[in-house]
Protein backbone atom coordinates (compact mmCIF):
# COMPACT_ATOMS: atom_id res chain seq x y z
CA UNK A 1 0.00 0.00 0.00
CA UNK A 2 3.21 2.78 -0.39
CA UNK A 3 2.67 3.40 -3.84
CA UNK A 4 -0.42 5.86 -3.75
CA UNK A 5 1.11 9.54 -3.45
CA UNK A 6 -1.27 11.45 -5.08
CA UNK A 7 -5.14 12.22 -4.84
CA UNK A 8 -6.45 9.06 -6.89
CA UNK A 9 -4.84 5.26 -6.88
CA UNK A 10 -5.96 2.11 -8.44
CA UNK A 11 -9.04 -0.12 -6.24
CA UNK A 12 -7.35 -2.59 -4.14
CA UNK A 13 -7.64 -6.33 -3.38
CA UNK A 14 -8.43 -8.32 -0.28
CA UNK A 15 -8.88 -7.32 3.08
CA UNK A 16 -5.21 -5.88 3.51
CA UNK A 17 -6.24 -3.18 1.25
CA UNK A 18 -9.71 -2.48 3.08
CA UNK A 19 -9.78 0.66 5.32
CA UNK A 20 -12.39 -0.14 8.08
CA UNK A 21 -14.73 2.70 8.64
CA UNK A 22 -15.60 2.47 12.99
CA UNK A 23 -19.17 2.42 12.89
CA UNK A 24 -20.05 4.78 15.72
CA UNK A 25 -23.40 6.24 14.87
CA UNK A 26 -24.87 7.59 11.51
CA UNK A 27 -23.37 10.98 11.51
CA UNK A 28 -21.79 11.60 7.68
CA UNK A 29 -20.80 7.97 7.21
CA UNK A 30 -21.92 8.21 3.98
CA UNK A 31 -19.67 11.06 3.28
CA UNK A 32 -16.53 9.49 4.61
CA UNK A 33 -17.06 6.46 2.31
CA UNK A 34 -17.89 8.37 -0.75
CA UNK A 35 -14.85 9.60 -0.46
CA UNK A 36 -12.94 6.43 -0.25
CA UNK A 37 -14.99 5.32 -3.58
CA UNK A 38 -13.77 8.51 -5.32
CA UNK A 39 -10.29 7.79 -4.12
CA UNK A 40 -10.51 3.95 -5.56
CA UNK A 41 -9.94 3.18 -2.02
CA UNK A 42 -12.40 0.06 -0.85
CA UNK A 43 -13.94 1.07 2.78
CA UNK A 44 -16.19 -0.80 5.04
CA UNK A 45 -18.11 0.15 7.90
CA UNK A 46 -17.17 -2.11 11.12
CA UNK A 47 -18.27 -2.99 15.09
CA UNK A 48 -15.98 -5.56 15.57
CA UNK A 49 -13.61 -4.96 18.60
CA UNK A 50 -11.15 -7.78 16.49
CA UNK A 51 -11.21 -6.22 13.02
CA UNK A 52 -10.17 -3.06 14.94
CA UNK A 53 -7.69 -4.06 16.74
CA UNK A 54 -6.21 -6.18 13.24
CA UNK A 55 -7.39 -4.18 10.33
CA UNK A 56 -4.40 -2.98 8.44
CA UNK A 57 -5.96 0.74 8.14
CA UNK A 58 -8.87 2.11 10.61
CA UNK A 59 -10.58 5.17 10.64
CA UNK A 60 -12.72 6.60 13.08
CA UNK A 61 -15.30 9.25 11.68
CA UNK A 62 -16.46 12.02 13.64
CA UNK A 63 -20.08 12.08 14.87
CA UNK A 64 -22.16 13.82 17.07
CA UNK A 65 -20.89 14.68 20.43
CA UNK A 66 -18.19 13.41 22.87
CA UNK A 67 -20.12 12.20 25.45
CA UNK A 68 -22.17 9.94 22.61
CA UNK A 69 -19.34 9.20 20.63
CA UNK A 70 -17.71 7.33 23.67
CA UNK A 71 -20.92 5.94 24.83
CA UNK A 72 -20.55 3.97 21.57
CA UNK A 73 -17.59 3.07 21.38
CA UNK A 74 -17.18 1.58 25.11
CA UNK A 75 -20.70 -0.29 23.95
CA UNK A 76 -18.34 -3.15 22.55
CA UNK A 77 -15.06 -2.69 23.78
CA UNK A 78 -13.95 -0.33 20.93
CA UNK A 79 -12.57 2.20 22.89
CA UNK A 80 -9.75 -0.90 24.08
CA UNK A 81 -9.29 -2.36 20.55
CA UNK A 82 -8.17 1.38 19.41
CA UNK A 83 -6.32 1.99 21.94
CA UNK A 84 -4.26 -0.86 21.99
CA UNK A 85 -3.81 -0.89 18.05
CA UNK A 86 -2.48 3.15 18.07
CA UNK A 87 -0.41 1.68 20.83
CA UNK A 88 0.88 -0.81 18.59
CA UNK A 89 1.52 1.91 15.76
CA UNK A 90 -1.33 0.54 13.35
CA UNK A 91 -2.35 3.12 10.70
CA UNK A 92 -5.57 5.09 12.44
CA UNK A 93 -6.90 8.18 11.10
CA UNK A 94 -9.58 10.01 13.43
CA UNK A 95 -11.68 12.63 12.43
CA UNK A 96 -13.41 15.74 14.18
CA UNK A 97 -14.85 13.89 17.49
CA UNK A 98 -12.60 11.20 16.84
CA UNK A 99 -9.33 13.32 17.19
CA UNK A 100 -11.36 14.75 20.75
CA UNK A 101 -12.19 11.52 21.76
CA UNK A 102 -8.56 10.09 21.92
CA UNK A 103 -8.12 13.16 24.65
CA UNK A 104 -8.61 12.55 28.55
CA UNK A 105 -11.97 14.41 28.87
CA UNK A 106 -14.22 17.19 27.08
CA UNK A 107 -15.85 20.47 28.41
CA UNK A 108 -18.98 18.92 26.26
CA UNK A 109 -19.43 16.00 28.56
CA UNK A 110 -18.32 16.41 31.86
CA UNK A 111 -17.28 13.02 33.61
CA UNK A 112 -17.02 10.92 30.51
CA UNK A 113 -13.38 9.96 29.98
CA UNK A 114 -11.59 9.67 26.69
CA UNK A 115 -9.50 7.33 25.34
CA UNK A 116 -6.71 9.26 26.52
CA UNK A 117 -4.07 8.27 23.90
CA UNK A 118 -2.52 11.48 24.90
CA UNK A 119 -3.19 14.03 27.72
CA UNK A 120 -5.33 16.94 28.11
CA UNK A 121 -8.85 18.25 28.22
CA UNK A 122 -11.30 19.46 24.83
CA UNK A 123 -12.47 22.84 25.25
CA UNK A 124 -15.16 25.12 23.99
CA UNK A 125 -14.46 27.61 21.71
CA UNK A 126 -14.14 31.68 23.42
CA UNK A 127 -17.39 33.47 23.26
CA UNK A 128 -15.72 36.15 20.96
CA UNK A 129 -16.02 33.94 18.02
CA UNK A 130 -19.30 32.19 16.16
CA UNK A 131 -19.86 28.50 17.88
CA UNK A 132 -20.07 26.26 16.07
CA UNK A 133 -17.03 26.93 13.17
CA UNK A 134 -18.44 26.24 10.54
CA UNK A 135 -16.27 26.68 7.18
CA UNK A 136 -12.94 26.72 5.67
CA UNK A 137 -10.18 27.72 7.46
CA UNK A 138 -6.56 28.40 6.69
CA UNK A 139 -4.29 25.13 8.38
CA UNK A 140 -0.82 25.77 8.42
CA UNK A 141 2.38 23.62 9.74
CA UNK A 142 4.65 25.29 12.71
CA UNK A 143 7.54 22.72 12.06
CA UNK A 144 7.16 23.85 8.77
CA UNK A 145 6.81 20.28 7.46
CA UNK A 146 5.85 18.72 3.75
CA UNK A 147 4.49 15.45 2.80
CA UNK A 148 6.05 13.01 2.50
CA UNK A 149 7.22 14.00 5.86
CA UNK A 150 3.88 15.12 6.82
CA UNK A 151 0.65 13.47 6.47
CA UNK A 152 -0.82 17.53 4.83
CA UNK A 153 0.31 20.58 3.28
CA UNK A 154 -0.63 24.12 4.39
CA UNK A 155 -4.01 24.61 2.69
CA UNK A 156 -7.79 25.22 3.36
CA UNK A 157 -9.17 22.49 5.56
CA UNK A 158 -13.38 22.01 6.40
CA UNK A 159 -14.10 22.40 10.21
CA UNK A 160 -18.00 21.91 11.87
CA UNK A 161 -17.04 21.77 15.70
CA UNK A 162 -17.42 23.95 18.71
CA UNK A 163 -15.04 22.16 20.87
CA UNK A 164 -11.30 22.39 19.91
CA UNK A 165 -7.77 21.03 21.77
CA UNK A 166 -5.85 24.70 22.04
CA UNK A 167 -2.29 23.03 22.55
CA UNK A 168 -0.38 19.92 21.25
CA UNK A 169 0.30 17.20 23.32
CA UNK A 170 4.58 16.76 23.65
CA UNK A 171 5.63 14.30 21.18
CA UNK A 172 3.02 14.98 18.66
CA UNK A 173 3.65 16.97 15.45
CA UNK A 174 0.58 19.23 14.79
CA UNK A 175 -1.22 21.80 11.98
CA UNK A 176 -2.79 24.96 13.49
CA UNK A 177 -5.42 26.68 12.56
CA UNK A 178 -6.82 29.94 14.21
CA UNK A 179 -10.76 30.35 15.67
CA UNK A 180 -10.43 33.14 18.64
CA UNK A 181 -6.67 32.06 19.04
CA UNK A 182 -4.73 29.00 17.47
CA UNK A 183 -6.07 25.22 17.74
CA UNK A 184 -4.89 22.00 16.80
CA UNK A 185 -5.96 20.98 13.22
CA UNK A 186 -4.20 18.14 13.14
CA UNK A 187 -1.92 16.17 15.05
CA UNK A 188 0.46 12.64 13.96
CA UNK A 189 3.15 10.54 15.41
CA UNK A 190 3.83 7.31 13.71
CA UNK A 191 1.08 5.45 11.70
CA UNK A 192 -1.81 7.63 13.94
CA UNK A 193 -3.22 10.91 12.32
CA UNK A 194 -6.38 12.84 13.80
CA UNK A 195 -7.63 16.01 12.50
CA UNK A 196 -10.57 18.43 13.42
CA UNK A 197 -11.19 19.13 9.91
CA UNK A 198 -13.22 17.02 7.59
CA UNK A 199 -10.78 15.46 5.03
CA UNK A 200 -13.54 13.55 3.52
CA UNK A 201 -15.26 17.42 2.88
CA UNK A 202 -12.26 19.24 2.25
CA UNK A 203 -12.09 19.09 -1.41
CA UNK A 204 -8.89 17.77 -3.51
CA UNK A 205 -6.91 18.88 -0.54
CA UNK A 206 -8.54 16.96 1.61
CA UNK A 207 -8.66 13.42 -0.32
CA UNK A 208 -5.19 14.19 -0.36
CA UNK A 209 -4.93 13.60 3.06
CA UNK A 210 -6.75 10.45 2.79
CA UNK A 211 -5.05 8.91 -0.25
CA UNK A 212 -1.78 9.64 1.88
CA UNK A 213 -3.00 7.87 4.93
CA UNK A 214 -4.52 5.03 2.85
CA UNK A 215 -0.68 4.12 1.32
CA UNK A 216 0.92 4.12 4.84
CA UNK A 217 2.08 0.96 5.05
CA UNK A 218 0.49 -1.82 7.14
CA UNK A 219 3.11 -2.47 9.94
CA UNK A 220 3.72 1.12 11.05
CA UNK A 221 6.74 1.85 8.89
CA UNK A 222 6.21 5.31 7.76
CA UNK A 223 7.62 8.08 6.50
CA UNK A 224 5.93 10.81 9.25
CA UNK B 1 -9.61 32.54 10.73
CA UNK B 2 -12.41 30.91 9.26
CA UNK B 3 -13.56 32.54 5.67
CA UNK B 4 -16.67 33.50 4.14
CA UNK B 5 -18.78 30.72 2.26
CA UNK B 6 -20.14 31.03 -1.14
CA UNK B 7 -23.07 28.40 -0.89
CA UNK B 8 -24.89 27.65 -4.74
CA UNK B 9 -28.25 26.26 -3.43
CA UNK B 10 -29.95 23.89 -5.65
CA UNK B 11 -33.85 23.72 -5.23
CA UNK B 12 -34.48 20.61 -6.32
CA UNK B 13 -38.45 18.87 -7.81
CA UNK B 14 -38.11 15.47 -8.96
CA UNK B 15 -34.53 14.79 -9.04
CA UNK B 16 -34.07 18.43 -11.26
CA UNK B 17 -32.70 21.83 -10.76
CA UNK B 18 -35.67 24.55 -10.58
CA UNK B 19 -35.81 28.05 -9.52
CA UNK B 20 -38.39 30.26 -9.25
CA UNK B 21 -39.65 33.63 -7.96
CA UNK B 22 -41.31 34.32 -4.47
CA UNK B 23 -40.55 30.16 -4.16
CA UNK B 24 -43.35 30.18 -7.29
CA UNK B 25 -43.21 29.41 -11.11
CA UNK B 26 -40.20 27.28 -11.28
CA UNK B 27 -38.20 26.98 -14.07
CA UNK B 28 -35.82 24.00 -14.70
CA UNK B 29 -31.89 24.57 -14.53
CA UNK B 30 -30.35 21.36 -15.13
CA UNK B 31 -28.94 17.96 -13.27
CA UNK B 32 -28.69 18.15 -9.63
CA UNK B 33 -25.07 16.31 -9.77
CA UNK B 34 -23.30 17.53 -12.35
CA UNK B 35 -24.01 21.57 -11.36
CA UNK B 36 -22.95 20.48 -7.68
CA UNK B 37 -19.68 19.01 -9.31
CA UNK B 38 -19.33 22.26 -11.56
CA UNK B 39 -19.81 24.46 -9.10
CA UNK B 40 -17.42 22.26 -6.05
CA UNK B 41 -14.78 22.78 -9.24
CA UNK B 42 -15.50 26.56 -9.24
CA UNK B 43 -14.56 27.33 -5.51
CA UNK B 44 -18.44 26.56 -4.09
CA UNK B 45 -17.77 26.06 -0.06
CA UNK B 46 -20.74 24.14 -0.07
CA UNK B 47 -24.07 23.00 -1.44
CA UNK B 48 -27.54 23.49 -0.10
CA UNK B 49 -29.70 21.36 -1.89
CA UNK B 50 -33.77 21.86 -0.86
CA UNK B 51 -36.32 19.83 -1.56
CA UNK B 52 -38.88 21.45 -2.93
CA UNK B 53 -41.01 18.72 -4.15
CA UNK B 54 -44.57 18.17 -2.10
CA UNK B 55 -45.32 14.91 -2.66
CA UNK B 56 -44.57 11.37 -0.78
CA UNK B 57 -42.59 10.49 -4.34
CA UNK B 58 -41.13 13.15 -4.37
CA UNK B 59 -39.12 12.88 -1.34
CA UNK B 60 -38.20 9.43 -2.65
CA UNK B 61 -36.55 11.09 -5.25
CA UNK B 62 -34.84 13.96 -3.10
CA UNK B 63 -32.91 10.37 -1.41
CA UNK B 64 -32.03 9.53 -4.55
CA UNK B 65 -30.91 12.79 -5.92
CA UNK B 66 -28.99 13.02 -2.14
CA UNK B 67 -26.84 10.15 -3.02
CA UNK B 68 -26.02 10.94 -6.62
CA UNK B 69 -24.37 14.67 -5.58
CA UNK B 70 -22.59 12.89 -2.88
CA UNK B 71 -20.87 10.29 -4.91
CA UNK B 72 -19.19 13.22 -6.61
CA UNK B 73 -19.14 16.09 -4.15
CA UNK B 74 -16.05 16.73 -1.63
CA UNK B 75 -17.46 19.44 -0.03
CA UNK B 76 -20.52 19.62 2.68
CA UNK B 77 -24.18 19.16 1.58
CA UNK B 78 -27.19 20.48 3.29
CA UNK B 79 -30.25 19.33 2.89
CA UNK B 80 -33.77 20.55 3.94
CA UNK B 81 -37.25 20.24 2.23
CA UNK B 82 -39.78 18.28 4.19
CA UNK B 83 -37.57 17.20 7.18
CA UNK B 84 -40.75 15.97 9.89
CA UNK B 85 -38.52 14.05 11.91
CA UNK B 86 -35.52 13.04 13.50
CA UNK B 87 -35.90 9.62 11.70
CA UNK B 88 -36.46 12.03 8.36
CA UNK B 89 -33.06 13.66 9.07
CA UNK B 90 -30.86 10.21 9.75
CA UNK B 91 -32.35 9.07 6.35
CA UNK B 92 -31.12 11.84 4.50
CA UNK B 93 -27.72 11.68 6.75
CA UNK B 94 -27.30 8.30 5.28
CA UNK B 95 -28.00 9.21 2.26
CA UNK B 96 -24.94 11.79 2.11
CA UNK B 97 -25.62 14.71 3.85
CA UNK B 98 -23.56 16.40 6.34
CA UNK B 99 -26.18 18.79 7.32
CA UNK B 100 -30.12 18.92 7.39
CA UNK B 101 -32.15 22.06 7.64
CA UNK B 102 -35.54 22.52 8.87
CA UNK B 103 -38.01 25.26 8.71
CA UNK B 104 -42.08 24.29 9.67
CA UNK B 105 -41.57 21.05 11.44
CA UNK B 106 -38.72 22.91 13.52
CA UNK B 107 -41.43 26.01 14.19
CA UNK B 108 -44.46 23.67 15.04
CA UNK B 109 -42.14 21.91 17.54
CA UNK B 110 -38.88 23.19 18.66
CA UNK B 111 -38.22 20.07 20.11
CA UNK B 112 -37.20 18.57 16.81
CA UNK B 113 -34.10 20.68 16.66
CA UNK B 114 -33.25 19.15 20.35
CA UNK B 115 -33.55 15.86 18.67
CA UNK B 116 -31.59 16.21 15.78
CA UNK B 117 -28.65 17.94 17.61
CA UNK B 118 -28.60 15.27 20.35
CA UNK B 119 -29.06 12.54 17.94
CA UNK B 120 -27.00 13.37 15.41
CA UNK B 121 -24.76 16.68 16.46
CA UNK B 122 -25.73 20.12 16.65
CA UNK B 123 -23.44 20.92 13.38
CA UNK B 124 -26.04 18.43 11.70
CA UNK B 125 -29.17 21.19 12.96
CA UNK B 126 -29.69 23.73 11.05
CA UNK B 127 -32.42 26.11 10.92
CA UNK B 128 -33.91 27.14 7.78
CA UNK B 129 -36.15 30.58 8.62
CA UNK B 130 -38.19 32.72 5.81
CA UNK B 131 -38.94 36.08 6.85
CA UNK B 132 -41.07 38.95 5.52
CA UNK B 133 -41.36 42.73 6.60
CA UNK B 134 -43.91 43.43 8.78
CA UNK B 135 -46.07 46.55 7.54
CA UNK B 136 -45.66 47.90 10.69
CA UNK B 137 -42.54 47.06 11.21
CA UNK B 138 -39.83 44.07 12.22
CA UNK B 139 -40.21 40.74 10.63
CA UNK B 140 -42.23 37.63 10.41
CA UNK B 141 -41.86 34.07 10.54
CA UNK B 142 -43.34 32.43 7.13
CA UNK B 143 -43.64 28.27 6.94
CA UNK B 144 -45.21 26.00 4.48
CA UNK B 145 -42.80 27.19 1.79
CA UNK B 146 -43.88 30.89 2.76
CA UNK B 147 -47.48 30.30 2.08
CA UNK B 148 -48.54 30.78 6.29
CA UNK B 149 -47.79 33.96 8.43
CA UNK B 150 -47.31 33.14 11.50
CA UNK B 151 -46.44 36.38 13.33
CA UNK B 152 -44.38 35.09 15.03
CA UNK B 153 -41.38 38.00 15.85
CA UNK B 154 -38.72 36.34 13.51
CA UNK B 155 -35.80 37.76 15.72
CA UNK B 156 -37.30 36.18 18.66
CA UNK B 157 -37.81 32.66 17.24
CA UNK B 158 -34.12 32.37 15.91
CA UNK B 159 -33.16 32.96 19.60
CA UNK B 160 -35.45 30.26 20.55
CA UNK B 161 -34.45 27.63 18.06
CA UNK B 162 -30.72 28.46 18.40
CA UNK B 163 -31.38 27.88 22.76
CA UNK B 164 -33.21 24.59 21.39
CA UNK B 165 -30.27 23.43 19.40
CA UNK B 166 -29.80 24.79 15.99
CA UNK B 167 -26.27 25.02 15.21
CA UNK B 168 -26.67 27.36 12.40
CA UNK B 169 -29.53 29.54 10.76
CA UNK B 170 -30.26 29.55 6.90
CA UNK B 171 -32.30 33.50 7.00
CA UNK B 172 -34.38 33.63 3.49
CA UNK B 173 -36.00 37.02 3.04
CA UNK B 174 -39.25 36.18 1.49
CA UNK B 175 -39.66 39.78 0.20
CA UNK B 176 -36.02 39.20 -1.70
CA UNK B 177 -36.21 35.73 -3.00
CA UNK B 178 -35.76 35.22 -6.75
CA UNK B 179 -36.41 39.02 -7.35
CA UNK B 180 -32.67 40.27 -7.74
CA UNK B 181 -32.98 42.94 -5.48
CA UNK B 182 -29.95 42.26 -2.99
CA UNK B 183 -30.09 40.56 0.19
CA UNK B 184 -32.36 42.13 3.19
CA UNK B 185 -29.81 43.74 5.43
CA UNK B 186 -31.87 44.93 8.19
CA UNK B 187 -33.22 41.59 8.52
CA UNK B 188 -29.59 40.09 8.39
CA UNK B 189 -28.27 42.46 10.82
CA UNK B 190 -30.79 41.94 13.09
CA UNK B 191 -30.72 37.79 13.03
CA UNK B 192 -26.74 38.33 13.06
CA UNK B 193 -26.72 40.17 16.11
CA UNK B 194 -29.20 37.74 18.27
CA UNK B 195 -27.99 34.62 17.63
CA UNK B 196 -23.80 33.23 18.26
CA UNK B 197 -23.97 30.44 15.99
CA UNK B 198 -23.52 31.21 11.59
CA UNK B 199 -25.93 32.82 9.53
CA UNK B 200 -26.32 32.01 6.01
CA UNK B 201 -27.65 35.32 3.47
CA UNK B 202 -30.56 33.99 1.14
CA UNK B 203 -33.20 35.52 -1.21
CA UNK B 204 -32.34 38.41 -3.24
CA UNK B 205 -28.66 38.34 -4.31
CA UNK B 206 -28.23 39.12 -8.41
CA UNK B 207 -24.85 41.01 -8.06
CA UNK B 208 -21.47 40.95 -6.38
CA UNK B 209 -22.20 44.05 -4.58
CA UNK B 210 -25.18 42.23 -3.02
CA UNK B 211 -22.67 39.42 -1.57
CA UNK B 212 -20.60 42.25 -0.43
CA UNK B 213 -22.82 43.80 1.35
CA UNK B 214 -24.27 40.93 3.13
CA UNK B 215 -21.01 39.64 4.86
CA UNK B 216 -20.84 43.73 5.82
CA UNK B 217 -24.26 43.22 7.44
CA UNK B 218 -22.29 40.26 9.41
CA UNK B 219 -23.53 36.87 7.01
CA UNK B 220 -20.72 34.18 7.98
CA UNK B 221 -22.00 32.91 4.08
CA UNK B 222 -24.11 33.54 1.54
CA UNK B 223 -26.53 31.46 -0.56
CA UNK B 224 -27.54 32.38 -4.13
CA UNK B 225 -29.00 30.41 -6.85
CA UNK B 226 -29.94 31.89 -9.89
CA UNK B 227 -26.65 34.32 -10.12
CA UNK B 228 -24.87 30.80 -10.69
CA UNK B 229 -27.39 28.63 -12.76
CA UNK B 230 -28.04 31.52 -15.04
CA UNK B 231 -24.01 31.43 -16.19
CA UNK B 232 -24.29 35.28 -15.33
CA UNK B 233 -21.32 34.68 -12.13
CA UNK B 234 -19.33 31.86 -11.49
CA UNK B 235 -18.15 31.08 -7.95
CA UNK B 236 -14.49 31.75 -8.46
CA UNK B 237 -14.91 35.15 -10.20
CA UNK B 238 -17.65 36.35 -7.59
CA UNK B 239 -14.91 35.30 -4.92
CA UNK B 240 -12.18 37.41 -6.89
CA UNK B 241 -14.51 40.20 -6.27
CA UNK B 242 -15.09 39.43 -2.70
CA UNK B 243 -11.28 39.08 -2.28
CA UNK B 244 -10.77 42.51 -3.86
CA UNK B 245 -13.17 44.09 -1.64
CA UNK B 246 -11.34 42.65 1.40
CA UNK B 247 -13.77 40.19 1.96
CA UNK B 248 -11.32 36.65 3.42
CA UNK B 249 -12.67 33.67 0.81
CA UNK B 250 -10.55 30.53 -0.04
CA UNK B 251 -9.27 30.92 -3.36
CA UNK B 252 -8.82 27.00 -5.09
Amino acid sequence: MSSVTGTSGGPREGPAGTVMVVATGVANVASVLAAWRRLGVSARLTRDPAEVLEASHVQLPGVGSFGAAMESLRQDGLDEALRRRMALGRPTLAICVGLQVLAEASEESPGVPGIGVFPGVVRRFPGTVRVPQFGWNAVSLPGGQRPPEAPLAPGHAYFANSYRLAEAPGGWQWAVADHGGPFVAALWRGAVLATQFHPELSGPWGLGVMARFAALPADGRTSW
Amino acid sequence: MVTRRVIPCLDVRDGRVVKGVRFQGLRDQGDPAALAQSYEAQGADEIVMLDVSATPEGRRTALETVRAIREVLSIPLTVGGGVRSLADARALLEAGADKVSVNTAAFEDPGLLSAIAEGLGRQCAVLALDAARRPEGGFEVLVRSGRQRTGRDAVAWAREAVAAGAGEVLLTSWDRDGTGEGYDLDLLAAVCQAVPVPVIASGGADRPEDLVAAFRAGADAVLAASIFHEGRWTVDRLKEHLAREGIEVRRC
